[in-house]
């Protein structure tokens, strides 16, 4: 085995974050403030997945009042402490960019259609105002 | 100890820091080094220790290269360089050297061969512009011209021009070490080192009191 892969696999998390792109998410991001530590969720939809494995990474896109913003995470960083998967969302596409020109109520679409369990199409929508870090 | 020491590039990758920043880090297989002969003032007028690097077959090894090696009693080599011992220092012949010589060191200078380009154009050898690529222009990538007419009438020496590119010994100076692996004998910089995957490198060690002076 080559040493590079060698050194990569020792850095990586024995159980990584498990997702899927379009999935609803809570991305728990370690932040250091002088010599206190803290936990701050970042949540949002999975739009993108790059890379594999050592260096691969997700974007995780999100409105926040009104604005679209996008966090790329690397999933085998330390500061990263847990990803979670709130629900599934139906989608087609590898990489949600199309995500990027849709407002209000169409950001939802994709989230119409549960993996596994159906829920009740109210519970569906995601709140942007919800869980503002 | 050494002024510097031998080593081979492996790749590049990337490794994180306790607060989980990313650094770009280049892999170097440094060493161990065996030292082949000892220079002193009395014999050569100088004083060197010549180090080898990366044991060769004794098949594609000649006869001198395998008798220099047999004084040392080591294997003969790929690589080998002098380096300047600090004074009071003593050596043996054949002693094994390892990455302990960087012990407390931050910094080195990398020093390597470039990869070979080829014979290149003014625009990748010297980042010409060129010309445009629309409009109706023909001229993409010529370097358009090259002096005045009768006076002076000849190219002013050192004109910029297309000719061989790479493959050119090039000095990186402080680089930083980000980490040193005793076990495996490697070392980790930041950033990138000149050369192709498995070219030979030296490694001199940079005192760091004496930058920003």
């Amino acid at each position: 085995m080559n040493i590079i892969d060698v050194i990569e696999k020792e850095q990586m998390k024995k159980t990584a974050p498990q997702y899927n792109i379009g999935d609803q998410v809570d991305v728990s991001v370690k932040i250091v403030e002088g010599d206190k530590e803290r936990i701050q969720v970042f949540s949002g939809v999975v739009i993108a997945k790059n890379g594999g494995g050592f260096k691969e990474t997700f974007t995780v896109r999100r409105i926040v009042q009104g604005e679209g913003v996008e966090r790329v995470f690397p999933i085998h960083s330390p500061k990263i402490v847990s990803v979670k998967v709130i629900k599934s969302g139906k989608v087609r596409r590898a990489k949600l960019y199309y995500m990027r020109e849709r407002t209000g109520k169409g950001t939802r679409l994709q989230e119409k259609f549960e993996k596994e369990v159906p829920a009740s199409a109210g519970e569906v929508l995601s709140n942007p105002n919800k869980n503002n870090t | 100890m050494l002024s510097g020491f031998l080593g081979k590039k492996i790749g590049m990758t990337q490794i994180y820091t306790g607060d989980g920043i990313i650094i770009p880090v280049t892999l170097i297989q440094a060493g161990p080094c065996s030292v082949m002969q000892i220079k002193t003032v009395e014999k050569d007028g100088y004083n060197a220790v010549k180090l080898g690097f990366d044991d060769k077959k004794r098949k594609v090894a000649n006869k001198p290269e395998i008798g220099a090696a047999a004084k040392a009693a080591a294997e003969p080599k790929r690589f080998i360089r002098e380096l300047t011992p600090d004074k009071g220092a003593e050596f043996k012949l054949g002693q094994s050297i390892t990455l302990d010589i960087f012990n407390n060191v931050k910094m080195v200078d990398v020093i390597g061969i470039t990869k070979g380009k080829g014979y290149a154009g003014v625009m990748k050898r010297w980042n010409f512009k060129g010309g445009a690529q629309t409009h109706g222009s023909t001229r993409h990538r010529p370097p358009g011209s090259i002096g005045s007419n009768t006076d002076p009438g000849r190219v002013v020496r050192g004109k910029k021009m297309a000719g061989h590119l790479g493959c050119e010994r090039v000095t990186i100076k402080n680089i930083d070490i980000v980490k040193i692996d005793k076990d495996r004998n490697l070392l980790f910089v930041k950033g990138a080192i000149p050369g192709h995957k498995g070219s030979y490198l030296i490694l001199n060690k940079v005192n760091v009191k004496t930058i920003g002076k």
